[in-house]
């Protein structure tokens, strides 16, 4: 059991526009979804931001079955393709995508969620196992990240603790719950006996802010591109006064965006926390506390409690001395078992010891606090997501056969080269559909040929000179 | 080019569609509409008129029709 709800009873755990529920009643709720489904079985969650997919969610994982937490509006391509690696013999999920898992019985309905019996044989699931959680947003990659009933216990009290969530907070679900940041808002509130306003609404829709202000939301949860948004809907001239903290995780933010907010927090009264973390550490690993955002512009911090960071060079040394640039290593309680590509690693135990390279590459100061300045391998964020290039290359080839093909560029900024010209009208509404991303993102350039080392080995680095034209 | 013209070049541009289809758009209707669309949509606009706009319009702007009717606030000449 994850949650305890005993001593929060008659106390609102979730509101929504139309209904609040109280923990006794989302309790309730919750196990009726859960009841049918045996504990360690296996359930696709497919998840919008709605009381029915959560009051699933914490079902489930109360009940010691296992989620395969999933954004509602996945691909039908890529979705099929995790089912075939993972069978799961349930899936929770919106009624109109019901029909993509047409063999299914339905064993309940509730508000717009089915909950199916998808006749797979059971597969053992290792008796820690609570969750599984996508690696990267949007490119479906079989990929998961196995996480444990301890590593969201540890988790979820560390970031109570730092960010010093009690029962009068009220967060508000601007982020989805099939991303790790997401939803440890959700499990850190529902923890604290805090409530949780849940709306599908984004950041551009007047009814957001309404129920931020008459709902009494106290605080805001955002990915760089968030901050954006907020910068630009003038959001420092909202006159808010519940709202009382803004955390920041799911990508560096920019540093000018960073001193912006840092000092509109200190000059309100408000506090401003920059957060550091991943999948595979659960959801946190690192925070700056709101006391320093404005000082260390451009740093993410601090271990989390309970955590520590360390920096090793290529050799794997640790690093002892100040402002020396080496991969950041996290120990800790919350770093999960381990990857699983396929049914049968859910019955794999914990591989990883405590111990998770991040492949970001990071410096410390004189004050113990760190910096990420890049990253080791080739990933990058569109809009928060993280999108594996190798992946994208690959998805790229799988449909338009053997291409030559590079995907690089920045955060917010995926530039695909292509030496067929032909090609380029085609593949940015392509990827934008299949990876359920602004096209925005994308950017498809024809150069003359993909530059190669001697070993056919593309070379990034000589892409980086086309980024701007 | 007219300043409407400029107005629809926006949308056809960033949403790829026809100026007869964006005639009839709002937002959420497609998918390249989204928030990240929407915040694409403002700053081109922003940029293509060289104004600055309101917390309320920007949520307010809802649609290709209502888009017009709050530009002209900000001093952007429809008429042909």
């Amino acid at each position: 059991m994850v949650w305890d709800f005993s001593a929060f009873g008659a106390q609102t755990a979730l509101l929504s526009e139309t209904c609040t529920m109280t923990y006794q009643e989302l309790g309730a709720r919750s196990g009726q979804i859960a009841a049918p489904v045996p504990p360690r079985s296996l359930v696709f969650l497919l998840a919008r931001n709605s009381p029915a997919a959560i009051a699933g969610y914490v079902g489930f994982l109360q009940r010691g079955a296992v989620p395969v937490m999933l954004d509602a509006a996945l691909d039908a391509e890529l979705l099929a393709a995790l089912r075939r690696a993972y069978r799961p013999r349930y899936a929770w999920l919106p009624e109109e995508r019901a029909a993509a898992f047409a063999e299914g019985s339905e064993v309940l309905r509730q508000t717009g969620y089915v909950l199916l019996d998808l006749q797979e044989e059971s597969i053992p699931l290792h008796e820690d196992l609570a969750l599984l959680m996508t690696t990267s947003g949007s490119t479906g990659s079989p990929k998961l990240v196995r996480q444990s009933y301890g590593n969201l216990k540890s988790n979820i009290d560390s970031i109570i603790d730092y960010l010093r969530i009690d029962v009068s907070e009220r967060a508000i679900t601007n982020l989805p719950m099939h991303y790790v940041y997401g939803l440890s808002v959700l499990n850190t509130h529902l923890a604290a006996g805090a409530s949780v306003v849940v709306t599908e609404r984004t950041l551009f829709d007047r009814a957001f802010w309404q129920l931020v202000r008459e709902r009494g939301v106290t605080s805001l949860a955002g990915v760089p591109y968030t901050y954006a948004m907020l910068k630009r809907l003038r959001f420092f001239r909202m006159d808010l006064p519940a709202l009382h903290t803004l955390t920041q995780a799911g990508g560096k933010l920019d540093p000018e965006l960073h001193a912006e907010f840092a000092e509109f927090a200190a000059r309100e009264g408000k506090s401003f926390v920059v957060m550091y973390g991943a999948a595979e550490a659960t959801a946190r690993m690192g925070y700056l506390p709101a006391a320093d955002a404005v000082r260390k512009t451009g740093a993410m911090g601090i271990a989390i409690p309970g955590g520590r960071f360390e920096l090793v060079d290529e050799a794997g040394r640790e690093i002892t001395e100040t402002d020396t640039v080496g991969e950041l290593v996290y120990y800790g309680a919350n770093v999960t078992m381990g990857y699983a590509t396929s049914g049968a690693d859910l019955a794999l135990g914990d591989t990883r010891g405590g111990r998770y390279e991040t492949g970001d590459l990071a410096k410390r100061d004189a004050d113990g606090c760190y910096t990420v300045v890049g990253r080791k391998h080739r990933f990058l964020k569109l809009f928060g997501k993280r999108t594996n290039l190798q992946e994208v290359e690959h998805i790229l080839r799988r449909h338009f056969g053997d291409i030559d093909v590079a995907c690089a560029g920045t955060d917010d900024h995926l530039h695909v080269f292509v030496t067929d010209g032909a090609l380029a009208a085609e593949i940015v509404p392509f990827l934008s559909g299949k990876l359920g991303v602004h096209r925005s993102a994308f950017a498809v350039k024809c150069i003359a040929a993909i530059p190669k080392n001697p070993s056919g080995k593309t070379v990034y680095r000589e892409l980086e000179q086309y980024y701007d034209v | 080019m007219t300043d409407l013209e400029k107005y629809t070049n926006v949308f056809t541009e960033l949403f790829a569609k026809s100026a007869d289809e964006v005639k009839k758009l709002h937002y959420q209707d497609i998918l390249e509409w989204d928030s990240v669309g929407h915040m694409t949509l403002i700053s081109s606009l922003e940029e293509a008129f060289d104004i600055m706009m309101e917390t309320d319009d920007i949520i307010d702007f809802e649609s290709y029709e209502k888009g017009i009717e709050i530009l002209k606030k900000y001093g952007v000449s429809f008429d042909a």
